[in-house]
Formats: structure tokens, sequence, C-alpha cells
């Protein structure tokens, strides 16, 4: 009996840790086809103009995807024009989160005036191949050719509380060194989240 | 703001003031849980800490780290603590600067909560997952033997 429980103890583990797996700096992004708050479906190569993405999985109902709406906002608009749009995917079982349901994303982009694609990875298929674990969890990619590559996973500043006691910003950061042609320097950076909800 | 009486029923550290409730030599096993009050399955797993801690009274010590927001303090996590009357002793964790001590607590944390360390004077062990009762005493029983 005791080494049954320690079996499906192990096997629950294990499959905790293969669900941390995914993109490591590097590595190509898969595209995907998911429905945006005002019933489009959105893939990244619709984006032809695009040199990359600011992929960003967030949420409505995770207080820290809450603490940085505004600063996702101005992330889209500084960043849209030259080249690199925020795509926001919220990753949550509606059924164990109704507050993010898509009909609720609608209602808090109106709200807050979110003007880059909002969608819902409702079959919750893509937030695993990235290896996103919690809200908000960014995903940097830039365009190479027909593919788009990992450049950056992690948090957007390292201030949760406020804007103006932010000492690095480490997406636009690395999003300015994309743009330069450079290496992003700080490719990987860990903040507390909300865990995705499954 | 900080003058709130309320303020005092708390114990708020920063990462360095939090580094000592990691590293504790003695006979004990000690248990951290990283929670906090907006965190639906962590809310959900504390009673199986409170078990545990009464049940190893004299072994075990239970401490759950809140992360709770500090502008949340008074309207949320004190009001929460004053409900459940928890027996496990409670710290609270303020410091913005994430990406600077998450990687101390475990390198493999990307930050999601809950998170739950159990250590003692010879083995050390970071479980980044949800607990059932069932699942922790065995984890705990480990430590104990």
């Amino acid at each position: 009996m005791k080494n049954l429980k320690l079996f499906f103890l192990t096997l629950l583990i294990s499959t905790t840790l293969s669900a941390q797996n995914g993109y490591n700096i590097g590595d190509v992004a898969t595209d995907f086809k998911l429905e945006n708050i005002d019933g489009n479906f959105i893939s990244l190569s619709n984006f032809s103009e695009a040199k990359g993405f600011i992929l960003i999985f967030t949420c409505n109902t995770c207080p820290y995807a809450v603490a940085y709406e505004d600063r996702i906002e101005a992330l889209n608009k500084k960043y849209a024009p030259m080249g690199y749009p925020v795509i926001g995917i919220m990753p949550n079982n509606t059924k164990i989160k109704p507050g993010d349901s898509l009909e609720a994303m609608k209602k808090r982009a109106i709200e807050k005036g979110f003007t880059f694609p909002y969608l819902i990875d409702r079959e919750q298929s893509i937030f695993p191949q990235y290896g996103a674990t919690k809200t908000p969890h960014v995903y940097i990619l830039q365009k190479s050719n027909t593919k788009n590559i990992i450049r950056y996973i992690g948090a957007i500043d390292d201030n949760y509380k406020s804007v103006s006691m932010v000492k690095v910003k480490y997406v636009e950061n690395a999003v300015e060194e994309l743009l330069i042609g450079k290496e992003v320097t700080v490719a990987k950076t860990k903040a507390i989240g909300c865990s995705i909800k499954i | 703001m900080s003058c709130s009486p309320n303020q005092n029923k708390l114990e708020v550290y920063d990462f360095q003031g939090i580094k000592k409730f990691l590293h504790q030599k003695n006979n004990k096993t000690y248990v951290i849980n990283l929670w906090a009050t907006w965190c639906a399955p962590c809310i959900k797993e504390l009673p199986y800490f409170e078990q545990i801690q009464e049940k190893y009274k004299k072994d075990l010590e239970v401490i759950l780290i809140s992360l709770d927001f500090p502008s949340q303090y008074e309207t949320k996590l004190i009001p929460f603590l004053e409900k459940r009357q928890l027996k496990s002793k409670v710290i609270v964790l303020d410091d913005v600067d994430m990406n600077s001590w998450i990687p101390k607590i475990d390198s493999n944390w990307d930050g999601a909560i809950p998170v739950t360390l159990i250590y003692n004077s010879k083995n050390r062990q970071f479980y980044p997952q949800s607990f059932t009762y069932d699942e922790l005493a065995i984890e705990v029983e480990k430590f104990l033997k």
C-alpha cells in the first residue's frame, strides 16, 4: 500500500516536473490559432510586418497580472509600432476561474482600453508547449525567416508594486537589444505569479 | 499607513530577514510553505499543513510564508488570519526584487505558488506542487525517520 502511494507520488512529481519543461532561449516557438476577444482567431503568422512578439500569458484574476495590466498595455503602445506587438494569452481553465472567461476578458479589455490581442488558450494546449507556469509569464520571440525564436523568458520588470520604483525593465531592455541586433543580455528572469489553473 | 496598529500583528521581512527561517540548524524538521490569500490552491492545502503540525508537535515546525501584497495586509491577510486562527507560525515576505531571491530558495523554481520546502539538518527538498494531506505526510515522514 505504502509502495503504491509512493509510486503515485513519484508519478505526480515527475508529471509536475515535466510540465515545467517547455521552451528555452533559442528554441523555435510554436504558432497557434487562438480566439481573440473580438471573436476572430489570431496566429503569429498573421503579423507579416512584425519583427517579433512580446507574448504574455496573463489573466484577469491574478493580482500580479492585474498589477501589470497598464504596463502590458504601455508595452504594446510603445513596441507594436516598432515591430514587437504584445500578444496576450489567457491560459487558465475558466471552469476553475470563471472570472477569466472570454466574456470577462472582453469586459476587462474594454475597461482597461487594451489595444493588443487578448486570446484565450481554450484547449490549454499552447501554454504547456511554451512551458508557461504562471501569470504573468512573458516570452519574447524574434522572427527569423518563417520561424519565431525564443529570446527572453520571465518577468516584465523588477517591481510589481510600483512603476516609479522599477529599477530594471527586463522586457523593454530585451526588446531594445533585439531592435539593434544585439543579443539579449538578461534572457531569463523569475517572478512570483499565480499558477496556471488546469 | 505603516503606523496602522494592525501592522503590528504581522511579522514582515525582506528576503534577507527570511533567510534565517530557511536554514535553522537543530533537531527539528521544518516545513516551509509559500502561499498567499489570493492563491486558491494554497488556501486549499493550508489545513493539511495545520494537520501535520498538530500531528508532529514536537519534532516538526511548519512556517507559512505569506506573499500577500502589502496593500492587502489590512483588507485580506489580517482578516484571513483572524478568521482561521492558524496554529502554525505565519510570517510575511515583502521583497519586490523577486528575480534576486527566487533562485536562492530553489534554482529550479520559476515563481509559481504554492511551493513547499522541507528540511532538517540532514536533508533538504523543494516541492513545486500542491499537496494532499497523504502526499504531505509521506514526504514529512521521510524526514522524521
